[in-house]
């Protein structure tokens, strides 16, 4: 009987949608369209002797409206237009991800061997290294936004702010503290010593920021984080004489091999172990520096969430009240859970110091922030494979825009790909929240369990409620 | 005390216009719960539709005062509709599906937006600030100071007084739709208790669309003022100009209109009053700093109504 009625409101879906109700849907999408896109796309305004004039664009108008017209379209054929029971599942997102989720161990161990083999591969370049390292980058910041975001449920959007503390203090520490403390021959040292220092100031800064807004939740939260983020980049644009201001500081000593600097003398990497010199032996060693780092913060994060400090994030992510009646001081849950983040943002923010040589405040602007905060959200909040595979998909993604020159004979050659690609990640933002809102992986295993483990569905937890 | 005179004048000025953006923000939050991340941006999509209209008009300083007044009445109008398309857009496509979502959702959904507006309008204007030759010229002299250093003169500028007039009129209408019609008792419905709203017959996703284009009309205003006032607008300036103006309207009291417009008048004059006395590379410092120390210490706001947690 039930399966009667549904069957006959299914018909009566369809036939409610018949085609001149869905034409006139998407002509009348495609009039706000066109006037949303009329002024801001069709008259580009152009500093000229003489003041500002309009130049017309009419035909991009119509293009950007024609997609408007024929996405509603799509949508309304291919989606809406399901049976609501179908469309329950529809999406070609959530079905792939529902098919990777039972493979999630096996994904792991791939992803660890490819990331493990891959200077060895035979098609690797330096490119490659360099995109590589890229991602593991972002991997293990995400990672370390995943202990804050994820796991203990606190929403920062000022995440960057300790990236750049630890690439400040690293590249402060090396260059103007080392040089005058250290004996000649630790200086080839200076990043290993300045890494942990960097990554306990982060931290700190992480308990300083964390403190002030123990008793703030959700939104206001998170508005609060922004608001430090843009604090201490405002504060390392103008502190010139510490930090150079805009100009950035220079000559930040590359990493060492235990000692043996990368150079091409007698000491160097090379002639120490009898290999021929070759740039790339700095690169592989960057990128296996940052693969550990980001290894290890996995492994802490995992650990963790198996101590009562781990279990205590996560009982203040489900409901604090229920927390704190329960006799876990959310204070100290809180600071831990902030100072831990900054630590392991602390750790990347040094290693992104070292490696580039070079930083200024430009590196740590807002968008960082978001980025990270998408990595995490799109990989599945308090997932951390999910985060993996995130970071992957969204560097990698990023990339593909510099390559995609083909488009240039289509476009003609005034296109330039690379310069859409922020405009791409912003609305990939609003359509993952709406598709997919608990990102790739939506299985959390349960930290701790009574007889059996069971999976339990992210809708049934509360991420991002306090 | 001249010099106190002048920035009181200045921070009035920016005061309003931060006031005019934060009203947006307070009755999003207000009948939804959520930051509209993207309202800054919206504010500069009224900024930039107001500069265009301004182009394709012609209107110039030489352009004779009657005229003048009404052609700006012209372009403020059709840049309050065009930014209400463009919020009513963004929440229907942005916000509204994601009602009843977890409570993350909305808000990166929402960061996700604001990126989408600035890039979206990077590519199409391309990232140079537009300037603008200044269309009202002149202002009156308060006061005046003669003494060795040379003179200082106070003035009122005839745009500061334009905005803060513009300001007065709008607050004032709103006030009234909100306190007087039947839209604005929806509203008020709908930000106590939205399903009982809907159980009383009360359209609560038209009240919402309603919501954010009303807001967004507003911030188009500030966008022109914006234009006016500085006389250069870039991609960039929806963001420092958002995060102000929700700090304003946390300082008043999240969800009140008269609060609103209290915070933004006190977050313009500690920006300028910084900048005046202090330094001017630390004034978003300045407005960061009281957004974290207000939500810690008086989270409320100046008029708010505290918010009681039931478990």
């Amino acid at each position: 009987m039930a399966e009667h009625v549904q069957a006959k409101t299914v018909t009566a879906h369809h036939a409610g949608k018949d085609m001149g109700a869905i034409l006139k849907d998407c002509a009348i999408a495609a009039f706000i369209a066109f006037a949303i896109f009329a002024p801001i796309i069709g008259l580009k305004t152009v500093s000229e002797t003489g003041g500002l004039v309009l130049r017309q664009r009419w035909g991009a108008v119509l293009i950007a409206t024609a997609i408007v017209f024929a996405g509603r379209l799509a949508l309304h054929l291919l989606f809406w237009s399901r049976a609501p029971e179908a469309g329950k599942k529809a999406g070609v997102l959530p079905r792939l991800a529902g098919r990777l989720e039972p493979l999630i161990p096996f994904i792991g161990v791939a992803m660890f061997t490819a990331a493990v083999i891959l200077p060895w591969l035979p098609s690797t370049d330096r490119y490659i290294l360099d995109l590589g390292t890229l991602v593991l980058t972002y991997m293990m910041l995400g990672w370390g936004l995943n202990i804050v975001v994820g796991l203990a449920g606190l929403l920062d959007l000022g995440y960057v702010a300790f990236y750049a503390v630890g690439a400040y203090s690293y590249a402060l520490i090396s260059t103007s503290l080392f040089p005058h403390i250290l004996p000649h021959w630790l200086l080839a040292w200076s990043f290993w010593l300045a890494l942990p220092l960097s990554g306990a100031l982060a931290a700190c800064w992480g308990l300083i920021l964390g403190f002030p807004v123990l008793r703030l939740r959700g939104d206001y939260l998170a508005i609060v984080t922004l608001a430090f983020g843009e604090i201490i980049r405002v504060v390392l644009t103008n502190w010139i004489s510490l930090t150079n201001g805009p100009n950035g500081i220079p000559g930040i000593p590359r990493p060492s091999f235990f000692g043996i600097p990368f150079t091409r003398g007698d000491n160097g990497f090379a002639h120490t172990f009898g290999l021929e010199y070759s740039s790339i032996q700095r690169i592989i060693f960057l990128y296996y520096i940052i693969l550990i780092l980001a290894l290890c913060t996995n492994f802490f994060t995992m650990r963790l969430r198996r101590l009562p400090i781990g279990r205590a994030w996560e009982a203040l992510r489900e409901d604090e009240i229920a927390c704190r009646s329960l006799g876990i001081n959310t204070t100290n849950t809180k600071l831990t859970a902030f100072a831990m983040g900054a630590m392991f943002g602390g750790f990347a923010g040094s290693f992104f110091a070292t490696r580039q040589g070079f930083i200024s405040p430009e590196s740590f602007v807002f968008m960082e922030s978001a980025l990270v905060l998408a990595i995490v959200v799109l990989g599945g909040l308090g997932s951390n494979i999910g985060v993996a595979i995130a970071s992957v998909v969204m560097i990698g993604g990023f990339e593909m825009f510099r390559n995609m020159d083909f488009l240039k004979q289509v476009f003609g050659q005034d296109f330039d790909p690379s310069q859409y690609r922020m405009l791409i990640f912003g609305m990939a933002m609003v359509l993952i929240m709406i598709w997919r809102p608990r990102g790739l992986m939506t299985k959390r295993d349960p930290t701790i369990f009574l007889k059996e483990k069971k999976a339990v569905s992210a809708d049934l937890v509360a991420e991002g409620h306090g | 005390m001249e010099y106190f005179l002048q920035q009181l004048i200045n921070g009035v000025t920016l005061g309003s216009i931060y006031g005019l953006i934060a009203i947006g923000y307070t009755m999003v939050y207000g009948i939804i719960g959520m930051i509209n991340f993207a309202h800054g941006d919206v504010f500069m999509i009224g900024s930039f539709v107001a500069l265009i209209v301004i182009v394709a008009l012609g209107i110039t300083a030489s352009t004779g005062i009657a005229v003048l007044m009404l052609a700006l009445i012209l372009v403020l109008v059709i840049a309050m509709v065009f930014s209400g398309v463009y919020n009513w857009t963004v929440e229907r496509v942005a916000y509204r599906p994601l009602r009843g979502s977890f409570r993350l959702a909305p808000l990166i959904s929402a960061i996700g937006m604001s990126i989408t507006l600035e890039e979206y309008t990077r590519i199409s204007q391309d990232a140079r600030p537009k300037p603008l030759q200044p269309l009202i010229d002149g202002g009156f002299t308060v006061a005046k100071r003669v003494s060795d250093a040379g003179t200082f003169v106070v003035s009122l500028s005839y745009i500061q007084i334009a905005i803060v007039v513009t300001t007065v009129v709008l607050m004032t209408v709103f006030t009234l739709l909100i306190t007087r019609t039947s839209l604005g008792r929806a509203q008020r419905a709908c930000e106590q208790d939205r399903k009982m709203a809907s159980l009383l017959g009360i359209d609560v996703d038209k009240t919402i669309s309603l919501t954010f284009v009303m807001g967004a009309a507003m911030a188009a205003v500030a966008g022109l003022m914006f234009l006016l006032y500085y006389g250069v607008i870039d991609f960039y300036i929806g963001f420092l100009a958002g995060v102000k103006a929700f700090t304003a309207a946390v300082l008043g009291g999240i969800g009140s209109l008269p609060g609103a417009m209290l915070g933004g008048l006190v977050i313009g004059l500690i920006e300028v009053f910084w900048s005046a006395y202090f330094s001017v590379e630390y004034k978003d410092v300045a407005a960061f700093s009281m957004l974290a120390m207000v939500l810690i210490f008086l989270p409320q706001g100046l008029l708010g109504k505290p918010e009681i947690e039931k478990v």
